[in-house]
């Protein structure tokens, strides 16, 4: 196979598996089959694409759910039943559908990467840019009127090319930008303790590792739930099918609480289950950020969650280990480190092709085995993501959720994105965030006392600290996902919570100096609109804060 | 059809046969190997090129001869003969009757392997199971179309439990079937089963697929594969609700362990082959339902964890596949309690959509949160009162420390042919929580504490 090329895709025998090129020794090609291959034998043809692994980037993205390798799987299941089965093989996006394209170029006019030709209203949330791919440029020959098009229909020509809807780009390599812009504003995800203590910025990074039971799956359907973002692109990676189907069923349920349409309207699916073929999922991740890239170019807020990046960890050392490769730490290849460390480095808020600013958030989860965060993928993610929510099995046992320790998370993000919470809150968030994170700290040290030698030995100011550390526990921290109210906190909200359970404290402190018992302090009325914060509208919880204000 | 007298090379459980070029040999192509006695021995292709082909025998090697050994590929993959005469059969992991009664007439063949299911052809599980034992219809509710392993160690009460499940977990009224698949189990085990199904009558809506410790070990990497093939075809083309007990998953494993490093691959962690999440994932997601059919697959796999240790990858990675676990205390076992679930590191993935107003009742959800927090705070205090005493403890403790106890001895306990309905179970809870002060009530609500609680003033 001299004419073959390295990552070329190929079709395998008459049943045409799809499969890539990954190793190439003199006249021999090893290939990577994305699909089963029992039945299949020495002597069947093997036939050249001379493509790399693409994905398929137009309208008709959003609200559709892929495979590991951007096979429509709503269309397959209409076409093919219940099963994947095996050579099926079915574009991206559909070549029949046609779209309305309002050109916004007109003829002569010069046209460079990344200029917006014209839009599609792709759904009632997202306007779809039409834009010239990279390494495109010139004088607008011709480009058509407003009208109904299809993906495969010519739109415009600079020159003698030919520019569709639809572009092509390879899914292992980033697609160009003009510049990367150091992150500034915070992803808001209604979720407290990620808002409040560990935020993540716009065109960051974050990784959650937590063994199972532990609550990753719930946090990351929230934030594809409730991020301020206007994509989301969910991967599934190696996940349990009756999961994927939850995301399915429950997604066009769901209203986008801005605009009050179905999520899936800004969401694209990548779902790999378990069961499917390694080797797409070890593409999953790619097919999913070449998509969030592409959206990102448009100048879109992008959010890309990877549930679980330790599932195709475990592809690639799986691929490797039948390559025969020589095995780094625990059986994983010696390129985890840089393959990953590529991957979350396709994430950033940047200057597009076309001047526009975009952003694009990688939320990654890791599922180390036994719970154990010592190792490979866990710690070659750390390196390189700047947030860390760790999520704790304890926690998770007393149905603490989300079960994210506020001992041992952190995020690099805090002083980068406080100027935007300050302007959207107060000046005195900063200190707040800081007060509220030491008396947690506190608690932790006075608990070791408290279990050696019970609670009496603690001063009445130290016992209410406990009692104001529980509050934030209990009545800031927990939040329940599957609660109407409870499940979004909006950031004036979560300001006013945490501001009542300080205020309280320093009330507290103010009556134990008066000499006032503690039993007296803590059954004050206030007390009780702390306990029900979560579910009080704005104003009620301002007036309660107000309240214990005065009093001190 | 040829015949190939070109072995090159026997060890262990593989063979190594010479293969002209034209052979047009696939993979995972079944091979019949007839001695030279006649006997007929059975493997599959493992690995193909084009001078060689490497043969993974189902049986012992044992009396192989080099030369006089006749090699014939049968030019098709492992299927299963289905048909619903298969109920209330007994089978070996090849498929053969080992109920001395004849072969079955095939309906139809399918391929072993089965195909990965379309997520957007599964509907989500949300039918709720009473399986009648409290520990897991109040706490960890399963549901139809889960997976939903036990975790258990060796001497634990797992197979009883399961044994209870299959019985009490029979729904009046709808197609109901359950296909056991046994790998490597002990005799008795196995007999225990068996005699549990015919006492309760359900042996006849059973298929038992049965490889025993002493059995070819190959096979156990079928069997379950087998056992599910089966219980796809009864559940999707003939509208049967099938529950699906594997065990020993442990043995699977280790079986499959025993064949990679056979193979000379690349171990992974503890010897375990590097595909073993993958493998498992193969088997544990052919649960489910899918949309527009009537019947359903619902997965109990029971492993036995080497040494308790829920890090070992067996139990690890499965657990990453499956919907939640039911994991067995020895602490409770040892204190003479049945079953000894311990609730707090069990979980169902999938009882949320499962429980509350229409499927059980409206306050599941809150007194399931309710019994969680408060066990854990009592086990807590439990803990406090070994170091320091019991008087040491607080008020607040001390109640929180004797509703754990009664929890564990009222509500976990319970006996082996005890079926408590969903409101019983759910009512024991709130007479348990009447032991907490109602201050300490936060996961419930106000309307359902004036409408559950017995002794509410």
């Amino acid at each position: 196979m001299s004419d073959a090329h390295m990552y070329e895709v190929v079709k395998v025998s008459d049943k045409k598996l799809i499969g890539e090129i990954i190793k190439l020794v003199g006249d021999q090609a090893y290939i990577q089959v994305y699909e089963e291959t029992s039945g299949i034998g020495p002597g069947e043809p093997v036939y050249l694409t001379a493509r790399p692994l693409t994905v398929e980037l137009g309208p008709g993205l959003l609200g559709s759910i892929y495979d590991g390798v951007q096979r429509p799987l709503d269309e397959i299941y209409k076409t093919a039943g219940d099963y994947i089965s095996r050579g099926i093989d079915m574009a991206g996006l559909s070549r029949t559908r046609k779209w309305e394209f309002t050109p916004r170029l007109k003829k002569g006019e010069q046209a460079e990467p990344g200029v917006i030709i014209g839009t599609v209203q792709e759904t009632s949330l997202i306007e779809h840019k039409i834009m010239i791919p990279p390494a495109h440029s010139g004088q607008i020959s011709e480009i058509v009127q407003k009208g109904k098009y299809t993906v495969e229909d010519v739109i415009c020509k600079i020159g003698n090319q030919e520019i569709k809807m639809k572009q092509i780009w390879p899914i292992r390599q980033s697609r160009p930008i003009i510049k990367k812009l150091i992150p500034s504003e915070p992803l808001l995800t209604g979720q407290r303790v990620i808002d409040a203590f560990f935020p993540v910025a716009q065109g960051g990074t974050a990784c959650v590792p937590g063994p199972f039971g532990a609550g990753k799956t719930v946090v990351q359907h929230q934030l594809a739930k409730w991020s301020n973002v206007d994509i989301v692109v969910f991967v599934g990676c190696g996940e349990r099918g009756n999961e994927m189907t939850d995301v399915l069923q429950e997604f066009p349920q769901l209203k986008d609480p801005k605009t009050n349409e179905p999520l899936m309207k800004r969401t694209v699916l990548i779902a790999n289950t378990s069961n499917m073929p390694v080797a797409a999922r070890e593409a999953s991740v790619y097919t999913g950020i070449t998509i969030a890239e592409y959206f990102r170019d448009m100048g879109y807020k992008v959010l890309l969650t990877a549930d679980s990046t330790s599932r195709w960890a475990e592809a690639m050392r799986e691929i490797s280990g039948r390559l025969e490769e020589m095995p780094g730490e625990e059986g994983y290849p010696a390129y985890l480190s840089s393959r990953t460390a590529a991957f979350y480095e396709r994430a950033g808020k940047v200057k597009c092709l076309g001047g526009r600013e975009g952003s694009l958030t990688i939320v990654g989860a890791v599922s180390p085995p036994g719970g154990d965060l010592s190792e490979p993928v866990t710690q070659n993610t750390l390196r390189v993501t700047r947030v860390f929510w760790s999520l704790d099995e304890k926690l998770a046992y007393k149905r603490h959720f989300p079960a994210i320790n506020w001992l041992t998370s952190y995020s690099l993000y805090c002083d980068k994105v406080d100027d935007f919470i300050k302007k959207n809150t107060s000046e005195d968030w900063p200190q707040m965030r800081e007060k509220a994170m030491s008396i947690l700290q506190k608690e932790a040290e006075l608990q070791e006392i408290v279990r050696l030698v019970g609670v009496e030995a603690l001063s009445a100011e130290e016992q209410l600290l406990l009692n104001t550390a529980k509050s934030i526990r209990e009545d800031f921290l927990h939040q329940n996902a599957f609660d109407e109210i409870d499940t979004y906190t909006s950031l004036q909200k979560l300001y006013l919570m945490l501001k009542a359970i300080l205020a309280f404290y320093n009330l507290g402190l103010k009556k134990l100096r008066e000499n006032l018992k503690l039993e007296e302090i803590l059954m004050l009325p206030f007390k009780e609109d702390i306990v029900k914060a979560k579910i009080m509208t704005e104003d009620k919880l301002e007036k309660s804060i107000k309240a214990i204000n005065e009093t001190v | 059809m040829k015949l190939y007298k070109t072995i090159k090379e026997l060890s262990g459980p593989l063979l190594i046969v010479e293969i002209p070029i034209d052979a047009n040999i696939k993979y995972e192509e079944l091979v019949e190997i007839e001695l030279a006695d006649k006997a007929i021995k059975r493997g599959r292709v493992l690995e193909v090129s084009e001078k060689t082909a490497i043969v993974q025998m189902f049986e012992h090697t044992t009396g192989f001869n080099i030369k006089s050994s006749k090699v014939k590929f049968l030019g098709r993959t492992m299927h299963l003969a289905v048909s619903k005469d298969m109920l209330g059969r007994v089978f070996d992991g090849a498929c053969r009757p080992k109920d001395s009664l004849p072969q079955i007439i095939a309906e139809k063949e399918l391929d072993i392997n089965g195909s990965p299911i379309n997520p957007c052809a599964r509907d989500y599980p949300n039918d709720f199971i009473q399986t009648g034992i409290s520990a897991i219809d109040g706490l960890n509710t399963l549901v139809r179309g889960q997976k939903l392993p036990i975790f258990s160690g060796a001497g634990l009460p797992h197979s009883a439990i399961a044994a209870q499940i299959a019985r009490q977990a029979n729904v009046k009224g709808q197609d109901f079937a359950v296909v056991f698949g046994a790998m490597g189990i002990t005799f008795e085990e196995a007999e225990f089963f068996q005699q549990e199904f015919q006492k309760t009558g359900a042996l006849e809506r059973a298929v038992l697929f049965l490889n025993l410790a002493d059995d070819p070990v190959v096979e156990r990497i079928t069997l379950p594969r087998m056992a599910l093939t089966c219980a796809e075809y009864l559940a999707f083309e003939q509208d049967i609700h099938v529950l699906v007990i594997l065990t020993d998953m442990t043995n699977y494993c280790e079986a499959l362990r025993e064949i990679s490093a056979g193979r000379k691959e690349i171990p992974g962690r503890r010897g375990y082959p590097g595909y073993l999440y993958t493998d498992l994932s193969t088997i544990y997601e052919r649960a489910g339902r899918i949309k527009g059919k009537k019947g359903s697959i619902t997965q109990i796999p029971i492993l036995t964890m080497p040494e308790d240790d829920k890090t070992h990858p067996i139990p690890d990675l499965t657990g990453y596949i499956t919907e939640g676990q039911i994991m067995l205390s020895r602490d409770l076992h040892n204190q003479g309690i049945y079953p000894s679930i311990d609730v707090l590191p069990s979980l169902s993935r999938l009882k949320d959509k499962g429980i509350g107003l229409g499927k059980t009742r409206e306050d599941h959800a809150s007194v399931l949160n309710q019994l969680f927090a408060a066990y854990a705070q009592g086990k807590e205090a439990r803990e406090l009162s070994v170091v320091l005493g019991e008087s040491a403890l607080s008020e607040i403790d001390k109640k929180y420390l004797e509703f754990a106890n009664k929890f564990e001895d009222r509500f976990v306990r319970q006996k082996k042919d005890e079926n408590r309905t969903i409101e019983n179970t759910l009512n024991l809870g709130w007479d348990l929580l009447s032991i907490l002060p109602r201050a300490e009530l936060k996961r419930v609500k106000e309307e359902h504490i004036k409408k559950y609680l017995k002794n509410y003033d």
